[in-house]
């Protein structure tokens, strides 16, 4: 597959982004900086910027509560998500939001969700409304393995299937849901297979490489686009840090760990296959850390200095219409 | 063209229409809406709902804006939330109020708080029509009034009629309302046939009316115990006791002021709901009428409520299980008067 200069420089862009903005975040919350419960996507950018590169700001997207890097990947503003992580005012969602709620309509970001699942029948609303709204659009759902356990995941595939809904159904299989692993929850190999009870078309993408989840992910959301139905994508991936930020690690072997970072990190992947085909070359990546590296550091200092949300704040939103 | 009359649920059919017709946002989904077994293009005298609510609609409005779901609450209610934040306005029918158990979360963790969460930069015009109440012998898990559910979550509103006028211009509003509403079609009036205006209008969300007027006490009701509170008030005249009643139509909002203002007025007050009583809309008036009109009250609260059990099967343990006008009146004469 042949990718343009631009375009494999904005994936780099958005990975490293995700990469240094969460380890950002891992020294904020363990400084005790920065509270609530944070879960990081370390580990998995490939397949956040493997999708989300191939939508508009007209395609929707329904997160989870590992939800900062599909908001990255979908262009989200960083220095507004760092002043959301803050609890400021000037935060994404005013400080009312945090970690497992940001979101960014205006980018199609459906918003990140703390329950387990339940993106998934958002999504899918929203590939109605493309449908009938002859938008054009496509809806991305992003779950975890965990979450095709749950009753929204087959109660939705079922009836995006029914509907022939253009939904890209992306399961970011990491190997555990929350301290469990997969294999002791989940009966079936692979859970892309899951999709033949609904009819619907399946794909498996190695999550560790952008370049196998950019192609497979095109196809569905082309297919998707064209009227031809949902497909579920399984991206075989793996969780560099924790369940949340704090999370002891003791269920899982060290040595696993290491394994997957130190061969089949997605970013060095990346660099690797890029700089070896000359596609680009070092200078330009290293020049593209400099500036993630500042641009996160300048979130951190804006966002410190940002005001907190008026106490107001409290009772507003509730409704469209102030009560 | 005064006098024309229809029953309850052809007038919130009625309100459907005339939804769809004024806004091609708006979509009808659930199970068995459409009819069930109707092909596209075919012609069949569709079910249009399990009471036959939606009866027509698909004939007139075509099976992508009036569409069967498979039996799955979660999704047909979760997708609606989705849809309703990316820009269509959908009527989800959840059959009854008690599949609330299966569908809770897309409401009260999703519908109801994505605004909130997202810094008022979302909206979710979603209405959920869903039929409450006992009355039926339907038993214990399709009779429930879970109102005081949907009513306690921020984020949701909650209406519930009690005559076939007050149901068409409440539905009207809560679709035409970018806030996600829980509208109440209690059995108890569904069939109930009564005077409906022609054409398109409203009754306002979060505001309720006397539809009797009287001097002696205050009987708050909702839905089907507006009813029981004006058949109530007719006996009480007959003893020379003028009852006001204060029908509530909206149960979230709430119209406090309302409510304040009759106690003012009478200085008694029952309300009369057809839920449990723990937690119960019953007692959140109650609680109000104490807290914010104690210099009113020249006597206690009284709540007519069903007990704290399920709703029974068997025809004589259902009626006795419902509030009723003898309950209502032995209230009243707890209070000192009739």
């Amino acid at each position: 597959m042949l990718l343009d200069r631009a375009t494999l420089l904005e994936a780099y862009r958005r990975m490293r982004r995700i990469r240094v903005f969460e380890e950002k975040l891992n020294e904020l919350v363990t400084a005790g900086k920065l509270g609530g419960f944070l879960h990081l996507y370390v580990g998995e950018e490939a397949v956040a910027v493997g999708v989300s590169l191939q939508l508009g700001d007209g395609d929707v997207v329904a997160s989870t509560h590992r939800g900062h890097g599909h908001c990255i990947a979908k262009g989200v503003d960083l220095a507004g998500m760092m002043a959301e992580l803050y609890g400021r005012a000037t935060g994404l969602c005013k400080g009312k939001g945090g970690s497992m709620h940001i979101a960014d309509m205006d980018k199609g970001m459906l918003g990140a969700n703390g329950i387990v699942g339940a993106g998934i029948p958002l999504a899918t609303g929203a590939g109605l409304t493309a449908k009938l709204k002859k938008t054009g659009g496509v809806a991305v759902a992003f779950f975890g393995d965990g979450a095709s356990n749950q009753g929204q995941f087959h109660e939705s595939l079922n009836l995006a299937a029914v509907w022939q809904l253009p939904v890209l159904y992306v399961c970011e299989n990491n190997g555990f849901g929350e301290f469990t692993p997969t294999d002791f929850v989940v009966p079936v190999k692979d859970i892309a297979t899951r999709a033949g009870s609904y009819a619907m078309r399946s794909e498996i993408a190695d999550g560790m490489d952008f370049f196998d989840v950019y192609e497979k992910a095109g196809k569905a959301i082309a297919s998707a686009r064209a009227g031809e139905g949902p497909v579920l994508l399984e991206c075989k991936t793996y969780r560099f840090k924790g369940h949340y930020i704090g999370d002891s690690l003791r269920y899982r072997p060290k040595e696993e760990a290491e394994r997957w970072i130190q061969t089949r990190d997605p970013l060095q992947r990346f660099e690797a296959r890029a700089l070896e085909a000359r596609l680009l070359d070092a200078d330009d990546l290293r020049r593209v850390d400099r500036e993630v590296e500042e641009e996160v550091a300048a979130a951190v200092t804006a966002a410190e200095a940002a005001p907190w949300p008026d106490l107001s704040e409290v009772t507003r939103d509730v409704y469209v219409k102030e009560q | 063209m005064a006098g024309r009359k229809l029953s309850t649920g052809q007038a919130i059919n009625e309100a459907l229409q005339i939804a769809m017709q004024s806004d091609p946002d708006v979509i009808v989904l659930g199970e068995d809406v459409a009819g069930g077994g109707r092909r596209d293009g075919e012609d069949v005298d569709e079910m249009g709902g399990v009471l036959g609510t939606t009866k027509g609609l698909v004939k007139a409005f075509g099976p992508e804006r009036v569409r069967d779901t498979p039996i799955s609450e979660m999704a047909l209610i979760g997708a609606a939330v989705g849809a309703a934040a990316t820009g269509l306005r959908p009527v989800a029918e959840l059959m009854f109020i008690d599949f609330l158990g299966v569908c809770l979360d897309p409401l009260l963790n999703q519908a109801a708080k994505l605004r909130y969460m997202f810094g008022g930069k979302a909206r979710v015009p979603l209405t959920v029509r869903t039929v409450t109440g006992a009355g039926m012998q339907a038993a214990a898990q399709h009779s429930q009034s879970l109102y005081w559910m949907t009513a306690g979550i921020p984020g949701l509103k909650t209406v519930i009629p009690s005559n076939p006028a007050d149901a068409k211009g409440l539905l009207l509003a809560a679709i035409r309302d970018d806030d996600p509403v829980i509208f109440c079609e209690p059995k108890g009036i569904l069939n109930l046939v009564d005077e409906v205006p022609e054409g398109d209008y409203e009754v306002p969300l979060g505001r309720a009316k006397i539809v009797r007027a009287g001097s002696d006490l205050s009987l708050v009701g909702m839905g089907a115990t507006v009813r029981i509170a004006l058949a109530a008030a007719e006996q009480l005249a007959k003893q020379g006791v003028e009852a006001e009643v204060l029908d509530l139509r909206s149960l979230a909002p709430l119209d406090e002021e309302a409510i304040l203002a009759t106690l003012e007025k009478t200085g008694h007050l029952v309300v009369i709901d057809e839920s449990t009583p723990r937690c119960s809309i019953a007692s959140d008036v109650a609680a109000l009428c104490v807290d914010r009109g104690f210099d009113f009250l020249n006597a206690p609260v009284k709540r007519v409520t069903a007990p704290h059990a399920p709703v029974p099967f068997s025809h004589p343990l259902e009626q006795a299980y419902m509030p009723s006008v003898p309950r209502v009146l032995e209230a009243v004469r707890e209070l000192g008067i009739g």
